[in-house]
């Protein structure tokens, strides 16, 4: 029979096979949906791995998409890292959005070029903001995150509605739910004539290169991650996990945030109520696929982005509906948390009795820190010192 | 009166959804497991419950749809989280996440169907009462079996053996397991049953209580019944009540809009979210008050090797 036997060391090729093992499970499976749907499978597949790639002006809107994610997945690392389970990121992509867009909105006909960079400041203040609700919640009362910032994703869902209901609604619009469209002076610049990527892609390189240096190469990061890993040898070393808690949700904040205040000064140029696109959703399915990497990240995030747009084209090629996208990044998710088993276990052929006993790693594996990187479980609702 | 009978009469209805859910939930997590994919088995239940109902008109089938939906994700859960030791918290997400998606796929050649007209329900005799007839007794059959439920639920967890068993797996796995118990089975099956209970109230959501399919319909209604079951203590009666007063604040935010009160709809709409946050915040602040009655072993992995 198959039994699991734990390794006396972590496998660190398999933790890169693993998401590609991942992904070639995701695509078979992927296959049998589009028979059993009566598509064809070289087509669909096509939808997905090749057209998304094919041009350069593919590739600068893969770009475009491969942004946000880029930006959330990297706080999102930090958070995850840190044991701070913050899943609202969506919430604060929103609120960095409207706050991005009350900025744009002050915009008159004579402000400068430069008018873009308060824009998206405002965005990363306003998913700060956001998230340090989560940050004080949990840290004066206690109260657990997961279910604290999830909730904010609703609560911030019915206040860019009630602004593009109510009070920023262009009067000039046809009654349609949106703000006026911004002035050209708080958009961000564009890279290249002829296609909607922009600066924010460079911001979003520079941000893995950020956040290589401090997750890895500062004693802040180090901090950080202790805390997630070993909270108890945090503790001992004098470690605040008030800190890392605040640090964590503070910076993740501010990326889903810059990522809100992208969208709206860059390919969006308006507040509507389609700002919200799931980003923040699946951006925590990239920064896992990344193995909470910076440079990981970039690749989950680039084919996120394949599979956002390869649903768009199933829909108006194949006649398929967009949430094929949805169906694939969960099932991406589903299937490499279970390959991700193999980073700590092989699996072996055994006969029913004579095996030997669990080896040692196995038993210590329960109190110790998990050894994939999806970090350590810890209680629910209660952190000890919080 | 009338008016107030009604309300009543709604909360019940709409408590009636978070009750299943989370008692649901209450039963996994206190053989130790959380799963977070409360909101995806949902979905995905409702789409099939929905289905069902639209191709047989049986809104009991319709029900065993959404259930036989819930306990196959929360089988899967099960078997990653139990057997393949994978972080219950990203699994759990990674159903949700799933979920979402998978509802919203499966469901498209639904959302313009609709549900023939409901029969009224009605307890003979005591349904003609004044006040406490309307108010009470003419409910679907569903918000009396929920509070069946609550009873059969706190009977097993606390007076039958099976019950203390279960409790035993969820404080002390290693206990449990060496007193010979099958811990891992005991959790799957804990894990199964919370998703069939989870696919009960999906389906009821879009079979009763909407009568349509929407994308992403249950919005949060998965993740207030996780919360309810820390409000709760981890208490069945508990979380009855507490789904009956997150119902009530439900409702509230219709009654008010009905009575043209002058706040923007959409700060209504924000009522329920609003409501689990402060009710987490006031019932989390005690960290040691939550400890005593958590179970003990909740979210930790048991990995006999």
């Amino acid at each position: 029979m198959l039994r699991l036997e734990a390794r006396p060391e972590p496998s660190r090729a398999m933790s890169i096979a693993s998401p590609l093992i991942a992904l070639a499970i995701t695509v078979v499976i992927g296959t049998l949906l589009f028979i059993l749907l009566g598509k064809d499978p070289l087509r669909g597949l096509a939808v997905f791995f090749v057209e998304p790639v094919k041009s350069v002006y593919a590739l600068t809107e893969l770009a475009m998409k491969a942004t946000p994610l880029t930006l959330i997945a990297l706080g999102l690392a930090v958070c995850f890292r840190s044991n701070v389970w913050n899943i609202g990121a969506e919430g604060q992509f929103i609120v960095g959005a409207i706050a991005a867009s009350g900025v744009a909105m002050m915009a008159t006909p004579s402000s400068g070029a430069w008018f873009f960079v308060p824009v998206l400041a405002a965005g990363v203040l306003g998913g700060m903001l956001w998230a340090a609700i989560v940050a004080f919640l949990r840290d004066r009362f206690n109260a657990n995150e997961i279910l604290v910032s999830l909730m904010l994703v609703y609560v911030a869902v019915q206040l860019l509605n009630y602004f593009v209901y109510g009070p920023w609604k262009d009067p000039a619009g046809y009654n349609f739910p949106q703000t006026i469209t911004f002035l050209k002076s708080t958009q961000v610049p564009r890279l290249f004539a002829g296609s909607r990527v922009n600066v924010g892609s460079i911001v979003a390189l520079v941000a893995v290169a950020a956040f290589w240096v401090l997750l890895f190469r500062t004693y802040a990061g180090f901090q950080l991650q202790v805390g997630g890993l070993a909270p108890a040898a945090a503790r001992y070393a004098g470690f605040s996990s008030r800190s890392a808690l605040w640090t964590a949700l503070l910076l993740s904040g501010g990326m889903a945030g810059l990522a809100g205040g992208l969208e709206v000064a860059g390919p969006l140029g308006q507040l509507t109520p389609h700002v919200p696109a799931g980003y923040g959703f699946a951006a925590i399915i990239v920064a896992f696929v990344g193995r909470l990497h910076p440079l990981g990240i970039v690749f989950s995030a680039v084919l996120m982005s394949m599979f956002y747009i390869g649903g768009e084209l199933a829909q108006s090629r194949l006649g398929l509906p967009k949430s094929l996208t949805g169906v694939f990044q969960g099932l991406l998710l589903f299937t490499l948390l279970a390959c991700d088993t193999l980073i700590a276990y092989r699996i072996r052929w055994k006969s029913a009795r004579g095996g030997a006993p669990a080896a040692p790693a196995a038993m210590a594996r329960l109190d110790d820190a998990p050894l994939n990187p999806v970090v350590a479980t810890s209680t629910l609702p209660a952190r000890e010192g919080a | 009166m009338d008016q107030v009978a009604l309300l009543i009469a709604a909360t019940l209805n709409s408590g009636t959804v978070l009750a299943f859910a989370a008692l649901g939930l209450l039963i996994n997590e206190r053989a130790g497991i959380v799963n977070l994919g409360a909101e995806g088995m949902m979905l995905v239940a409702a789409v099939a419950g929905f289905a069902i109902a639209v191709h047989t008109g049986n809104e009991w089938l319709a029900f065993g749809a959404g259930a036989i939906a819930g306990a196959v994700l929360a089988a899967a859960f099960g078997v990653l989280v139990i057997w393949l030791n994978t972080n219950q918290y990203a699994t759990g997400l990674a159903l949700s996440l799933f979920g979402t998606g998978f509802s919203a796929f499966a469901g498209i050649r639904y959302t313009q169907e609709k549900l023939g007209e409901r029969t009224d329900f009605q307890i003979p005799v005591l349904a003609d009462l004044p006040f406490v007839g309307p108010a009470l007794f003419r409910q679907h059959p569903m918000v009396y079996i929920a509070i069946a439920l609550t009873i059969a639920i706190a009977w097993f967890l606390y007076r039958s053996r099976a019950g203390l068993v279960l409790r035993a797996v969820g404080e002390s796995p290693e206990s449990a397991h060496a007193l010979g118990y099958p811990v891992r089975r005991i959790r799957l099956l804990a894990v199964i049953f919370g998703g069939a209970l989870c696919g009960v109230a999906g389906a009821y959501i879009s079979v009763v209580y909407t009568h349509l399919w929407v994308e992403g319909m249950i919005a949060g209604k998965g993740w207030i019944a996780l919360a309810l079951t820390t409000f709760a203590t981890w208490r069945p009666a508990r979380v009855l009540l507490g789904a009956y007063l997150f119902g009530g604040v439900t409702m509230l935010q219709f009654q008010l809009q009905g009575e043209g009160v002058q706040i923007s709809s959409q700060f209504l709409t924000m009522l329920p979210y609003l409501a689990t946050i402060l009710v987490l915040v006031l019932i989390s602040r005690n960290a040691s008050f939550i400890r005593v009655n958590m179970p003990a072993s909740i979210g930790k992995p048991f990995f006999p090797g």
